[in-house]
């Protein structure tokens, strides 16, 4: 089965940046209503707009192999980039997990994030992939409304 | 002499009779279909039976006098007279639904009603409000659980429950004192469609009925598996689905104690459920059609019978024989992988056909793909009994369930498929 990676069972046992840190200036908390896997998620950014950089991604992940090793990813990718980068990234992996296989994801991109590219052949498990996505886009928009 | 397990050759005729069990999955593994407590598959006869009233029978029933409607109506109520047949029951307290959880919140709506003076009904049984209290259990599907709380919400009573031990039954240690005088309704399920847990449904119901309080139960997943029978059982209201016994999708059962029903304010209004109507209200025809507003699930009804037909045929008592030996073997398997905990009772007596289990170090979610990959189709996640899974400190579980088809080789190729989930996960096990 192509689905579990070494690097997706690398990220799962040892999880990057996992752990709830201050400061942060959004937190959202997700869950995955089939399984109840859920993921709580801070993101710390200094600066304004689409330059902002985003300092830290901490979070909290109680969940399969699949939805842990997308929170580790996800830190690993987005930590000390900008906004326009995270939102790029994110572009790029959703459409990779929702492309049922047709689109392979592009390194360059969105890094570790290809090993998760055999997701998107299993509909039931795109939600596991996504679910930490879906944390960071919320506390960022939440990060974005505090600073006006 | 107990009922005996199907033989060999009895199995192979059995599965012939189900076509989608001869096709493969992922890449040419033959389908183990581990899932029936979800979803059963349907016989032949009930996809010709559902198929034959289609074609032949098609009409809006209970409606208009020609000759298609005859028929079409005579062919409903046959149905409801197999079906009631088939729990011991008489065809008029046996009411339609469209699901399991449709009879449910039929029955916790009629309470709503009933506590606003409306509905039809009469009688204070049926009136909630606050001071009194809806008992239930934290096995719950939650289709027998949030009805309920809603029900609270909306009538001022208040939501209390039995809860559950560490081998996944219910701690019947302080019912006393849950259940009291300020109990109206008792509803708690016949067979846990996660643990597999059976409950004591009979002694329930009379503990129930000492504070006179209704005994409602949720019997979806002892109805396919086991012989029912609502009278022996004593309970005062009891619903199941059809798609879950071999029939088809869209149709439940909600069967009650004719005197309640009568009592009983109508959940669903509209046209089929009426005596009268004016411009400024109606009256309701008798039971069961005052429960069965809109066009009826007439052809679903049909297969549903025929399903009733094919089980009787089979025998309810080796039915369940056939599924406490597979059952068994499981269990005894899994209790040779020190790696595996078993959720829920370990004795046969306590437990029907559902297993659900934990893997050392592995999520149910990813327990399942290894599985599916190879082949073998078993549930993953809390199964809709979210409140159980947090009582017993999982987040989720792989659940293995059977039905009438179910072969000792599929547990086998479970027991296999699953040896190959540690390693994939980079995980030692223990000799």
């Amino acid at each position: 089965m192509d689905l579990y990676q070494e690097l997706i069972l690398d990220h799962y046992k040892n999880p990057v940046r996992h752990g709830l840190r201050e400061p942060f200036q959004g937190e959202s908390h997700q869950v995955n209503p089939t399984c109840g896997d859920e993921v709580t998620l801070r993101v710390h950014v200094t600066g304004e707009g689409e330059d902002a950089v985003v300092e830290d991604v901490s979070y909290d992940s109680m969940g399969c192999s699949i939805s842990v090793a997308s929170a580790s990813i996800l830190a690993e990718e987005l930590t000390g980039g900008t906004v326009a980068h995270a939102r790029t990234t994110y572009e790029a992996m959703r459409t990779m997990l929702t492309s049922k296989g047709e689109d392979p994801g592009d390194e360059d991109v969105i890094g570790d994030g290809v090993a998760l590219s055999g997701v998107a052949k299993y509909p039931a498990r795109v939600k596991c992939a996504l679910l930490s996505w879906a944390a960071f886009t919320d506390a960022l928009y939440q990060a974005e409304g505090a600073k006006l | 002499m107990a009922a005996a397990p199907f033989t060999d050759e009895e199995l192979a005729r059995i599965r012939a009779d189900f076509p989608i069990l001869s096709r493969t999955v992922r890449g040419g593994h033959p389908l183990v279909y581990l899932d029936s407590g979800a979803t059963s598959h349907k016989p032949v006869a009930v996809l010709d039976a559902e198929r034959r009233f289609y074609e032949h029978t098609n009409a809006a029933v209970h409606r208009g006098a020609h000759q298609l409607s005859e028929e079409g109506t005579d062919a409903y109520e046959s149905a409801r007279a197999t079906i009631a047949r088939f729990i011991g029951a008489q065809a008029s307290d046996v009411v339609f639904t469209r699901n399991a959880t449709e009879a449910l919140n039929l029955v916790a709506y009629a309470f709503t009603n009933g506590a606003h003076g409306g509905g039809g009904g009469h009688g204070d049984r049926f009136r909630l409000g606050p001071g009194d209290e809806v008992l239930v259990t934290e096995m719950e599907h939650h289709a027998n659980l949030i009805p309920w709380q809603e029900a609270c919400k909306r009538t001022g009573a208040t939501l209390r429950w039995v809860p559950v031990t560490a081998d996944g039954r219910l701690d019947l240690t302080d019912l006393d004192t849950l259940l009291t005088e300020r109990t109206k309704v008792f509803a708690f399920t016949h067979v846990s469609n996660v643990l597999g847990t059976l409950n004591p449904v009979r002694e329930l119901a009379e503990k129930a009925h000492a504070v006179g309080a209704l005994a409602v139960l949720d019997a979806c997943q002892s109805v396919p598996h086991l012989p029912v029978d609502v009278v022996d059982l004593g309970v005062d209201l009891l619903a199941y689905s059809g798609h879950k016994m071999f029939g088809p999708l869209g149709v439940g059962v909600l069967w009650g104690r004719r005197e309640l029903l009568d009592e009983m304010p109508v959940f669903l209004t509209g046209g089929s459920m009426i005596e009268t109507v004016t411009m400024e209200g109606a009256t309701y025809a008798p039971v069961p059609q005052k429960f069965e507003a809109g066009v009826p699930v007439a052809a679903q009804a049909v297969g549903l019978a025929a399903a009733c037909d094919y089980l009787t045929d089979l025998g309810m008592g080796r039915v369940h024989a056939h599924e406490q030996a597979v059952t068994e073997r499981l269990l005894h398997g899994l209790a040779e992988r020190p790696w595996v905990t078993v959720l829920g009772p370990s004795d046969l007596r306590h437990r029907g056909g559902a297993v659900a289990f934990a893997v050392d170090g592995v999520h149910p979610h990813d327990v399942g793909q290894v599985l599916d990959d190879r082949g073998v189709e078993v549930r993953v996640g809390h199964h809709c009994a979210w409140p159980l899974h947090r009582s017993l400190r999982v987040p989720a579980s792989t659940r293995a369930s059977f039905a009438a088809y179910t072969t000792p080789g599929e547990v086998d190729a479970l027991l296999t498929a699953l040896d190959h989930v540690p390693a994939t996960f980079g995980l030692e096990v223990p000799a």
